[in-house]
């Protein structure tokens, strides 16, 4: 399963959720304000490093450069392009976006 | 420091009164920063007593080093820096949705006014007229 996360942490509990209920072995890329979430030095940050435990967290570079956070990813998170995007939703075979 | 309603210049009989703008919204995943900006800006037009508030996510708004060709949208984050010709010279960022997020008054790339939880509170009451973003 690769799980698609598009709001902030610190706005909504989208990617709490998420995290919750993603099952070991799946994908989470985060994308637009998600991307805060992939962020370091926040108190959000512990709970995506204790996910990373069970799942593996994506972040799409281009929305990370629109908000000046590139230099801020928590070290882990794997740093994806638009063509990445293509190559994580081909890989799984399903996907759930969390609104 | 800062000027309050009573203390303010009255212009041709017309009471200048004090608007916050409030900004609660990041950039980019929706359309609410941009909104603000274009209405604070219009609002210098009407020579009020005008400041903004960046709280919560908000504070990312003034995130330095905002590059946007990638996602083909219009990087607007240098207009901030541009309030100042319009006098509008108050932004007031909260000092602790700031440290939620990681961030130092260092990342910002803008001269704000930090204010603690309690001092914000006391910003906002005092206002004549705020409006939310």
């Amino acid at each position: 399963m690769l799980h698609i996360v598009n709001k902030s942490p610190y706005e909504r509990n989208s990617l709490e959720s998420c995290l919750r209920l993603a099952t070991n072995g799946s994908a989470v890329l985060l994308i637009e304000d998600g991307i805060y979430g992939a962020t370091k030095g926040g108190s959000f940050e512990g709970k995506v490093q204790a996910a990373m435990a069970g799942v593996k967290i994506y972040v799409l570079g281009p929305d990370l450069s629109a908000r000046g956070m590139a230099d801020r990813v928590i070290d882990g998170v794997n740093v994806v392009d638009y063509g990445g995007f293509v190559d994580l939703v081909a890989e799984h075979s399903n996907c759930q976006s969390w609104l | 420091m800062f000027t309050s309603s009573e203390d303010m210049d009255t212009d041709e009989g017309g009471v200048i009164k004090q608007f916050m703008f409030v900004n609660r919204k990041a950039p980019y995943g929706t359309i609410y920063a941009l909104e603000g900006l274009e209405v604070v800006l219009i609002s210098a037009a009407f020579e009020q007593d005008v400041s903004m508030a960046f709280i919560d996510d908000g504070v990312y708004e003034l995130k330095k080093a905002q590059d946007t060709k990638a996602i083909e949208q219009k990087n607007f984050s240098p207009t901030y820096r541009a309030l100042e010709g319009y006098d509008i010279e108050k932004l007031y960022v909260e000092k602790e949705s700031l440290e939620a997020r990681g961030l130092t008054e260092a990342d910002l790339l803008v001269d704000v006014i930090v204010l603690d939880r309690a001092e914000m509170a006391a910003k906002m009451a005092e206002q004549d007229v705020l409006i939310s973003f």
